[in-house]
């Protein structure tokens, strides 16, 4: 094998494991997340995602495909999922 | 530099198995720097193998015939382009492909949900780098691309003409990408399913665009395939149900299943197990699909022979099939429904449909693709089915399929009251009938199934476009922008809905091209003597006379052609003139065959004579009559054989040249038969024109949208819902 | 009628519905498909009846016809060899020595090529034989 393979697989070796194991030495940007804060960013995005129905469910009725009484139902059982959801958030954020 | 690429994918492989003992370690023990540690192999193998790709790569564009892969699959004659796209023409290269790709969409996927979903995470790369680990294996044991020469040829044995199109370079690329990005979603639920995580919707929030971009970029490898069948094959025909293209197809129709069962999930928390099988069956089934181009198990156009990767793929995929149906099993009290279905005429019921019908599809497709196995096991005997049985049905669950798609976007959630059905109905139902009515009596009515497709599609189309018309009316009210301005404020604001709609409206205008282009196209074999003609539909195809050339590139002689000029005319007027040709590539076997007659033994490939247009295709190949320039041919080789050494090689170079020349004259001269295939096919155009919608459609739906908008809607809501909290 | 008798319902309909279709399936696959074979299978063959017959197309035997093309098929391998004749475009990969798929029925001597079921197997690119040609 030649002098210049040999250096480059070195090299390579080299960074590879410095990468991977940057971590376990502490010195990769480490933020100590407790699960709290992975069940916020959870929760942010059902936050989002019931926002997300409200919009629909109001399109829904003023394209026609919800009648008004209809919409009216849908749109309070939402609402208190939202609620139910900013609720955990709080709770979740402390 | 090839033991270079060897050395990374080596170390690719080590670092991969490190991978999934620290993930599956870090998860266990809940130790974070582990977690990391695992999700940085994923980077690490995507660099490593990246590097080794780039190898492979400027390998084969500096055409370095040391690497054995190079010389098998590239000369110098082969374009910069191809050269390129040759990497992945071969066993080696392709697994390479798959791999790298791999490693980028976990990479991104493992990036983008860093600080989420903590305890599904590890075991999501776990399996990731399970399935690089796997395909690193076969590269470093079995497969390896960077296999050197002891002496490296001076020329190459070139890339197979046939694959000389861009289509096909593309479309290894495109599936790839659509297999490799099925396992995300896969893994994401394996993950899900260990954990526990699987009743919530977050891994599949997650994993979401992966599933939709998957979907897409299989979609796209499918119809490619499907184009070059088309336009460079000399059969005319764009789908032949092949075992290799099925199994392209069926983790397709799965997926598509998937990518509409989970918005049920995301809305009302039903269809849990559904789902999680789904998208386990998908995986699999882009596992299998990977596996059976090159397996050689079915006899298939694709069969590239028998393999030696027989035994590790079936291995690894009796074991994602244990594991899968072992996970769902131990896990089925997690996977219960949060809701029932409330009314079988709703969104959820639709939906439910729709993924009956695609799974019964997919069911249909794996029953014909494998039943030559099947029938061996139950029988003893292997048995083969053909297109007919396919079509027999697929085609009537493709009906239903396009119908749901009109209903499914008008159709309420949970429970749509009847006088609501009625309004949003009964515009596209009655356009449909009332087009129906007008082509039955135009003649559609003679095939009935066709005259149903294109009944359904019409019914989309309106369908969808009162949709966008409402939306569009809905959104002036609100801004009073005007039509145009109110539409892409629409669709930008809504993509995911919107984009869907298009798709299916691109799915429509497919079926339709297909039932059309099927039911109705006018196909012909036919033999002509210079002047004579044949009738195919309303056109009249007259082979005026023959044409031959010579083609060089570089000096080199590239391939020799005889061909047809064919006039077409609709009743009486000229409508085009076409061109169709068969190429003869010489053989790089010297030793076999005549020095003539070599240049008529190598590949031989169709020049397709193609009149497109929108409401019909014209279409035509030849297979030119040689049989009377055989003697010519044979003479030519003894004349050869005899005096080989005696000229000096310019001399013979020229003199070999003038008496091929002179072959491709006397072709012209002779006045000669040819077999000609016609085929006026209606509507063939808008498969393409109905693709690219679904393409447009489908990007749409995946394009994030921007932050700031979504910031706007989400305040306008958050302002809503905080007065309930006040009040609550 | 209460929602878990009209959900039972339901799912009695769609397993009904899942069993014909699969029933269907069975039955017409068996009666549909053809008997896959080799050359060596077909000296047993029946006249009148369709097979698969799939391949290696014998050196030196492929002769252009009017209307199509004649040759051989040989086992894999093995020297038994069978005459077919086949009407219509031939595909581009053609050539001898190539692994091909046609559909036959058996017609005297010899066996008669069903109209676009020659399937001519793409040049092995996957296989371990390093001597490719062209």
């Amino acid at each position: 094998m030649d002098i210049v393979a040999l250096l480059v697989i070195l090299v390579v070796l080299a960074a590879v494991v410095a990468l991977v194991s940057a971590p376990l030495r502490g010195r990769a940007a480490q933020r100590v997340r407790a699960d709290a804060e992975d069940r916020v960013a959870e929760l942010e995005a059902r936050k989002e995602a019931k926002y997300r129905e409200l919009r629909d469910a109001e399109m829904d009725l003023r394209t026609g495909k919800l009648s008004q009484e209809d919409h009216r139902v849908l749109d309070r059982q939402l609402r208190a999922e939202a609620v139910e959801i900013l609720k955990a958030l709080d709770d979740a954020r402390g | 530099m090839a033991t270079v690429g060897r050395a990374l994918l080596i170390l690719a492989l080590v670092v991969a198995l490190y991978g999934v003992a620290a993930s599956i370690y870090g998860a266990v023990r809940g130790r974070d720097e582990w977690i990391a540690s695992g999700r940085r192999s994923v980077y690490a193998i995507a660099a490593l193998v990246t590097g080794a790709f780039a190898i492979l790569e400027i390998a084969f564009l500096r055409s370095d015939f040391s690497f054995a892969t190079v010389a098998s699959h590239s000369s110098t004659t082969t374009p910069t382009f191809y050269k390129g796209a040759a990497a992945w023409s071969s066993q080696e290269g392709s697994l390479l492909l798959w791999l790298w790709l791999l490693s980028l969409w976990s990479s991104l996927v493992l990036f983008a949900t860093r600080n989420q979903l903590r305890r599904v995470a590890p075991y999501a790369t776990a399996v990731l780098l399970g399935f690089a680990a796997f395909f690193a294996a076969l590269l470093v044991f079995k497969e390896t691309p960077f296999e050197l020469r002891a002496v490296a040829p001076a020329e190459g044995n070139g890339l197979n003409p046939l694959l000389r199109h861009p289509s096909m370079m593309i479309h290894p690329p495109m599936l790839y990408s659509g297999y490799t990005l099925f396992t995300i979603p896969f893994a994401f639920a394996v993950g899900a399913l260990i954990t526990r995580q699987v009743g919530a919707a977050d891994w599949i929030r997650a994993t979401r665009r992966f599933a939709l971009g998957a979907w897409l970029f299989l979609g796209i490898g499918i119809l490619l395939g499907a184009r070059w069948s088309y336009a460079e094959l000399g059969w005319g025909g764009y789908w032949a149900w092949d075992p290799v293209e099925n199994a392209s197809l069926l983790p397709w129709l799965t997926g598509t299943a998937f990518i509409h069962s989970i918005m049920i999930q995301e809305k009302r928390g039903m269809l849990k197990i559904w789902n999680v099988s789904l998208i386990l069956a998908t995986g699999v089934l882009a596992i299998l699909g990977t596996f059976l181009v090159r397996s050689g198990i079915l006899d298939s156009i694709h069969a590239f022979g028998a393999s030696t990767l027989g035994i590790p793929f079936v291995t690894l995929i009796g074991v994602l099939i244990a594991a899968s149906i072992g996970l769902v099993v131990l896990r089925r009290s997690e996977l219960r429904s949060e809701n029932r279905l409330d009314s079988l005429l709703s969104r959820e019921a639709i939906f439910l449909l729709n993924n009956l019908v695609l799974v019964a599809m997919a069911f249909v497709v794996f029953w014909g693709t494998f039943w030559p196995l099947i029938a061996e096991a139950l029988t003893g005997t292997r048995r083969a089915l053909g297109p007919p049985w396919f079509d027999k049905y697929t085609v009537p669950l493709a009906i239903v399929l396009v119908l749901l798609s009109g209903i499914g976007p008008v159709i309420a959630w949970r429970k749509a009251t009847a006088s609501n059905a009625r309004r949003n109905f009964l515009l596209p139902a009655v356009a449909a009938l009332a087009l129906g009515a007008v082509l039955a009596a135009m003649g559609a009515a003679e095939r009935p199934l066709a005259l149903a497709m294109f009944v359904c599609g019409a019914f989309v189309v309106v369908s969808v476009g009162q949709e966008f018309w409402r939306g569009v009316g809905v959104r002036r009210a609100m801004t009073g922008e005007n039509p145009l301005a109110a539409l892409r404020s629409l669709v930008a604001r809504n993509r995911r809905r919107y984009g869907g709609y298009l798709v299916h409206v691109g799915m429509a205008l497919l079926f339709v091209g297909v039932a059309a282009s099927t039911a109705f196209n006018d196909a012909r074999d036919v033999r002509l003597a210079p002047g004579q003609s044949v009738r195919s539909g309303d056109y009249t195809f007259t082979y005026r006379q023959a044409t031959s050339r010579i083609s060089t590139r570089d000096g080199e002689l590239e391939k020799i052609s005889f061909g047809a000029v064919v006039d077409v005319s609709r009743d009486g007027r000229h409508v085009t003139t076409m061109r169709p040709e068969r190429g003869y590539y010489p053989s790089r076997d010297v030793t076999g065959l005549g020095p003539v007659g070599r240049f008529f033994e190598g590949e031989a490939t169709s020049e397709i004579g193609l009149d497109a247009g929108l409401r019909r295709d014209i279409w035509t190949a030849m297979t030119p009559d040689i049989r009377r320039l055989l003697p010519t041919i044979e003479q030519g080789d003894r004349v050869f054989a005899a005096a080989a050494g005696k000229l000096p090689a310019q001399l013979e170079g020229q003199a070999l040249g003038a008496a091929l020349k002179g072959i491709v004259d006397k072709y012209l001269s002779d006045r000669p038969q040819a077999t000609f295939r016609v085929i006026s096919s209606p509507l063939v155009t808008w498969i393409w024109i109905g693709s690219i919608v679904v393409f447009l459609g489908g990007l749409i739906a995946l394009w994030p949208g921007p932050d700031a908008a979504r910031r706007r809607v989400s305040a306008r809501y958050a302002a809503r819902v905080a007065e309930d909290l006040g009040r609550a | 009628m209460p929602p878990a008798r009209k959900r039972r319902i339901r799912l009695v309909v769609a397993l009904s519905a899942a069993v014909l279709l699969a029933g269907a399936l069975v039955y017409t696959s068996l009666l549909s498909s053809n008997q896959a074979v080799t050359p060596s299978d077909l000296r047993s063959a029946k006249a009148g009846a369709s097979y698969q017959l799939t391949g290696k197309v014998v050196a030196g035997s492929v002769r252009n016809t009017s209307s199509g093309v004649d040759f051989k098929v040989r086992d894999r391998e093995g020297p038994t060899a069978v005459p077919v004749t086949y009407s219509g475009a031939v595909p581009d990969p053609f050539r001898e020595g190539r692994e091909v798929i046609v559909t036959v029925r058996k017609e005297g001597a010899t066996f008669v090529g069903e109209r676009d079921s020659l399937v001519t197997k793409c040049p092995s690119k996957f296989t371990e034989d390093a001597t490719q040609r062209s």
